[in-house]
């Protein structure tokens, strides 16, 4: 299996095999896409986050709220995460469910151990005076911050389904093409969330 | 004062709508509700009298079939295009009036017409220029690659439901509430919550959004295609050039496109929310605003226009008889063009005051932009030169291109320079131009490439005649229309000017008024000869029986128009870069081969139409905020993707003998075929069929 | 790379040994930089650009470890469109960044 171009199914008689691994390589080439293009969303929201990055009109600054051991466990969360994915995918390789399954619930256990954080902290910093209408810098972070949330929530439920998926049919390609798509994903998030906590948290806090 | 307290305090039930929003009084707008919803009735009452509502469910809207699915978008296009364009009349007439002793201050109030510039510019950006496109790119694209449909077919038909949505969405708000009165791209402060309390901007954030995502998912959708469909042997460089600036423009939108999404998402979260992005007070920041929407809205120039020289560049190889000039120059001027384009986008606002060095540069790059264009001016000049260029009406747009697009780029040259931009910025030599290049360089080759597919799509020819008039009066009603208006802004005038004071520019009005009733003939003509060539489909002169009209090289023109639902019954492997071409000169085109394979197909499925639609409440939920719709919607439309992800049985085979059927049927009737090549035969052996080893292929 | 299968789309397959040794890089890479902030470490310069660089390294030893992207003859697509992003990406922040400071300078905005 490539990424070669010209193996589609014109000359192929009934290779069922080669027609199913045509079809997992173009969908998660397409998935690649989308990623590519959430990348150039998340670039638009760190440029405003840059640009509006000293607007405090008089706010309440982020250095006086930043907890940087908090963020330290959100970021361990997530780096974890990403390496349980990992195993969940060696997993799927061996077409071992229990043990993809496995990992797959201690990634799902983190994530949402993260976003619990998080949503503790959007919290706590409301109660604090930083709103998003505080501030023009308040409004790019919590735009930016929480854009990161909503997609770990979407990987969340989208964990969830494939459970169901797995449950129904197995290791049938269908369900390998979502695994392999959305193991991008997370691993995605995850870079995003280290530019995130060196360019917000951490260049926030000094 | 029922309106004001509704503003603030919408109701549970009906959000902001009231009976008042609807437009009754309105000498205007009501003879033109009236009528739309009379039309729309008469046209329901049709459909449901011919019992055609299965029909038109089972093989078009449920449809994920390219062809279909791209027909529809230029449907859409072109209904667009009249109410576009009706909304350039209205400017036209009511500027001609405004500065006449006689008429006095013209006919429409200052709300009115800043709302209908507005539309104007939002509905041929998006819902005329981009489906148009898109609409020709989803016919042509899979099949000059030799592909059985797109890579994701569903989101295809999903794409074009949010495109659908978002045209619905304008075209409501001229009947229920307003549009947006602030220009097509919105700037902040003016599209704030509070210098624009009402829903028109709010139907703007809807319909672009929805819109635009549905243009994303195209993005995704072309781009895999393109680098995962193509037919065996044919690599990166043997790639048709319509096809390899399908692509460039692709590629271009599937980073734009997110950069707008964003952009909306922050005017909207300042509007609902109260959140400061654009804001004039805590720290919020108008400029960036502008700064955001032009790092997408230049570039989505390119996206427009990018296709467009594609179309040129097939049209102009076709009839003058020869093969494309400079293939390699023009493929890499594309690219050049592509990653350009994001690189230029500070010279929309030179006079914001980011000072020397940042104007400097951004004017450089825009210069230098110009070169890879030119390049591509050349090529096609030179491809005509020594051809036997045949003067058909696709030929004749190729030439009304060539011609206005160059003096488009030639004020695009001028403009670039910052120091002109403090003269010039905001004044009416700025609509001037870049109606000039996007009339000239992107409507004249879609046009080009709509009357040259035309057939391949229906299996009608449109009529010749009626083609080379619209042609003619679209390129002199253009220079008639705004030749006059680039005089005034020279002399002073702004855009969006309601009243004119000044009475030295009346002439001007009343020379543009001329020119844009010739478009208007031009559109006309235009829409007369697809009716009227559809309705004369069975004649022969009308008829296309071969598949081949104008001895095409490509391989779209190697299935039957239109093609079967398979497209190929059978796809060569590709040798050279014109196939067909080199399948015609070596004497085996339209064989039947030694035997058929079955065919995979996606089936039709309900996804695209129910998904897509059911954002239609939910973008009007949020306009009028009734949220109860908006969470059903969104309720909704959740439901229906968890129904989707668990259906099984989306796809089938087509058997052989079912394929040998359909074609040998086709391969029978098409005696006619090899005239056209004989006729032309003679003047292609001079040139050598494209290198086989090219060193050049970008990647496999 | 040490595997030679690839998954779809290009992708090569992981090993253990891969996902441990990208998880080990990236702590190290979290921990320096939260270091140096926490403790107050060095002049702002030096932490500024340790915080960039580390980010950057991280970035890339996810996109080797765990992305598996090895820059293969079977991922050229991948790799164009990595670049291409990151290109695009750059021209945007980079760009709105560049633009925005010299527009507050001129403007005599904060600073």
């Amino acid at each position: 299996m490539t990424a070669l171009t010209n193996d589609h199914d014109i000359h192929d008689h009934d290779d069922h095999h080669h027609h199913e691994a045509e079809a997992a390589d173009r969908y998660v080439f397409g998935f690649w896409l989308y990623i590519i293009s959430d990348c150039l969303l998340f670039s638009t929201l760190f440029a405003t986050y840059a640009v509006m990055g000293q607007s405090f009109a008089n706010g309440i600054m982020p250095g006086e709220l930043f907890d940087l051991s908090f963020v330290a466990v959100e970021t361990a969360l997530l780096l974890l995460s990403s390496f349980t994915f990992g195993m969940a995918m060696l997993g799927a390789n061996v077409e071992n469910m229990a043990k993809t399954k496995f990992w797959l619930i201690i990634t799902a256990i983190l994530g949402l151990g993260f976003l619990g954080m998080e949503i503790y902290e959007f919290v706590h910093f409301s109660h604090e005076g930083a709103t998003p209408q505080t501030s023009g810098y308040w409004t790019s972070f919590y735009s930016l911050v929480a854009t990161h949330g909503l997609h770990v929530t979407a990987g969340l439920i989208w964990m969830f389904f494939l459970f169901i998926h797995f449950n129904r049919d197995g290791f049938s390609n269908e369900n390998k093409i979502r695994l392999a798509c959305l193991s991008l994903f997370w691993h995605f998030l995850d870079i995003i969330w280290i530019c995130v906590f060196s360019f917000v948290y951490l260049r926030g806090a000094m | 004062m029922v309106q004001t307290d509704l503003i603030k305090d919408p109701h549970v039930l009906t959000g902001k709508l009231h009976w008042g929003v609807i437009p009754f009084h309105d000498p205007v707008v009501a003879p033109v509700m009236f009528a739309a919803i009379l039309g729309g009735l008469m046209l329901v009452a049709f459909v449901t009298y011919k019992k055609l509502w299965g029909y038109l469910w089972e093989e078009w809207f449920t449809s994920v079939d390219h062809k279909k699915i791209g027909i529809m978008y230029c449907i859409v296009a072109l209904v667009m295009l009249v109410r576009g364009f009706s909304d350039a009349i209205m400017m036209r007439t009511h500027q001609a009036l405004s500065t006449s002793d006689t008429f006095g201050q013209g006919y429409l109030p200052p709300e009115h017409y800043d709302q209908i510039f507005t539309a104007h510019g939002v509905i041929m950006i998006f819902f005329v220029a981009t489906p148009l496109m898109i609409g020709i790119m989803n016919v042509i694209m899979p099949l000059q690659i030799g592909a059985r449909d797109v890579a994701y077919p569903f989101l295809n038909s999903l794409s074009f439901y949010l495109f659908l949505v978002g045209a619905l969405l304008v075209n409501i708000s001229l009947f229920v509430g307003e549009f947006a009165a602030v220009g097509w791209l919105a700037y902040t402060p003016l599209s704030g919550i509070e210098y624009s309390p009402g829903v028109g901007v709010d139907y703007w954030i809807w319909a672009l959004q929805i819109s635009g995502i549905g243009t994303t998912l195209t993005a995704v959708n072309f781009v895999a295609t393109i680098l995962k469909m193509r037919a065996p042997g044919m690599t990166m460089m043997k790639m048709p050039v319509f096809t390899w600036t399908t692509f460039c423009a692709n590629v271009i939108a599937l980073v734009i496109f997110p950069i707008l999404t964003v952009a909306i998402a922050q005017l909207t979260l300042d509007r609902y929310l109260d959140f400061n992005f654009f804001t004039n007070h805590n720290g919020g920041n108008q400029m960036m605003w502008v700064n955001l929407i032009w790092a997408w809205g230049h570039p989505e120039v390119y996206f427009l226009v990018l296709p467009a020289f594609g179309m040129i560049s097939e049209v102009t190889a076709t009839f003058s008889r020869k093969r494309l000039f400079g293939y390699v120059s023009l493929i890499w001027a594309t690219i050049a063009i592509m990653l350009l384009s994001f690189l230029v986008w500070l010279h929309h606002f030179f006079t914001m005051g980011s000072g020397a060095s940042v104007n400097a540069f951004f004017g450089i790059m825009t210069m230098i932009i110009g070169i890879p264009t030119g390049v591509k001016l050349y090529n096609w000049i030179f491809t005509m030169y020594k051809g036997r260029v045949e003067l058909t009406a696709s030929m004749w747009w190729v030439i009304a291109m060539l011609i206005t697009f160059t003096v488009g780029g030639m004020t695009g040259v001028m403009l670039s320079i910052p120091a002109n931009d403090f003269v010039l910025h905001n004044s009416m030599f700025v609509p001037a131009h870049f109606h000039n290049v996007i009339i000239g360089g992107a409507v004249y080759g879609y046009f080009a490439g709509f009357t040259y597919w035309f057939p391949k799509a229906t299996g009608v020819k449109l009529n010749e005649t009626l083609g080379k008039w619209s042609v003619a009066l679209w390129f002199f009603g253009y220079f008639f229309a705004w030749v006059p208006l680039y005089y005034t802004g020279f002399d002073g005038m702004t855009r969006r000017l309601q009243y004119i004071d000044n009475p030295e520019w009346q002439m001007s009005m009343y020379i543009a008024l001329i020119g844009v009733a010739m478009i208007a003939g031009g559109i006309g003509t235009q829409v007369f000869n697809i009716a009227w060539s559809l309705y004369k489909r069975n004649d022969p002169q009308y008829k296309d029986v071969t598949g081949d009209p104008w001895d095409g090289h490509t391989l779209e023109w190697y299935t039957t128009s239109p093609p079967q639902f398979y497209n190929f019954g059978d796809v060569p492997y590709i040798k050279d870069r014109d196939p067909l071409l080199d399948m015609k000169q070596e004497g085996i085109a339209y064989k039947r081969p030694e035997k058929y394979s079955r065919i995979h197909m996606p089936k039709n499925t309900w996804a695209g139409p129910v998904l897509g639609l059911l954002t239609l409440p939910m973008g009007f939920g949020f306009v009028w905020h009734i949220w109860w719709m908006v969470i059903a919607s969104v309720v909704a439309i959740f439901a229906c993707w968890v129904k989707l992800n668990f259906e099984r049985d989306k796809d089938y085979y087509v058997e052989v003998p079912e394929v040998e059927g359909i074609e040998g049927e086709f391969l029978k009737s098409n005696a006619g075929r090899s005239y056209y090549f004989e006729k032309n035969a003679k003047y292609y052996k001079k040139w050598k069929p494209t290198d086989q080893n090219d060193s050049t292929v970008v990647a496999k | 790379m040490s595997s030679t299968k690839t998954g779809p789309g290009g992708q090569a397959h992981g090993s253990v040994k891969e996902y441990v040794t990208g998880l080990i890089l990236s702590i190290v890479l979290t921990v320096i930089p939260f270091y140096l902030v926490m403790t107050g470490t060095g002049s702002d310069t030096f932490v500024v650009v340790t915080i960039v660089a580390a980010a950057i390294a991280q970035v890339l030893v996810q996109m080797v470890f765990f992305l598996h992207m090895n820059g293969s003859s079977k991922q050229t697509w991948l790799t164009v469109s990595a670049v291409y992003a990151l290109f695009i990406l750059l021209f945007v922040i980079v760009g709105s960044m560049w633009i925005f400071e010299h527009l507050n300078h001129n403007m005599l905005m904060g600073h």
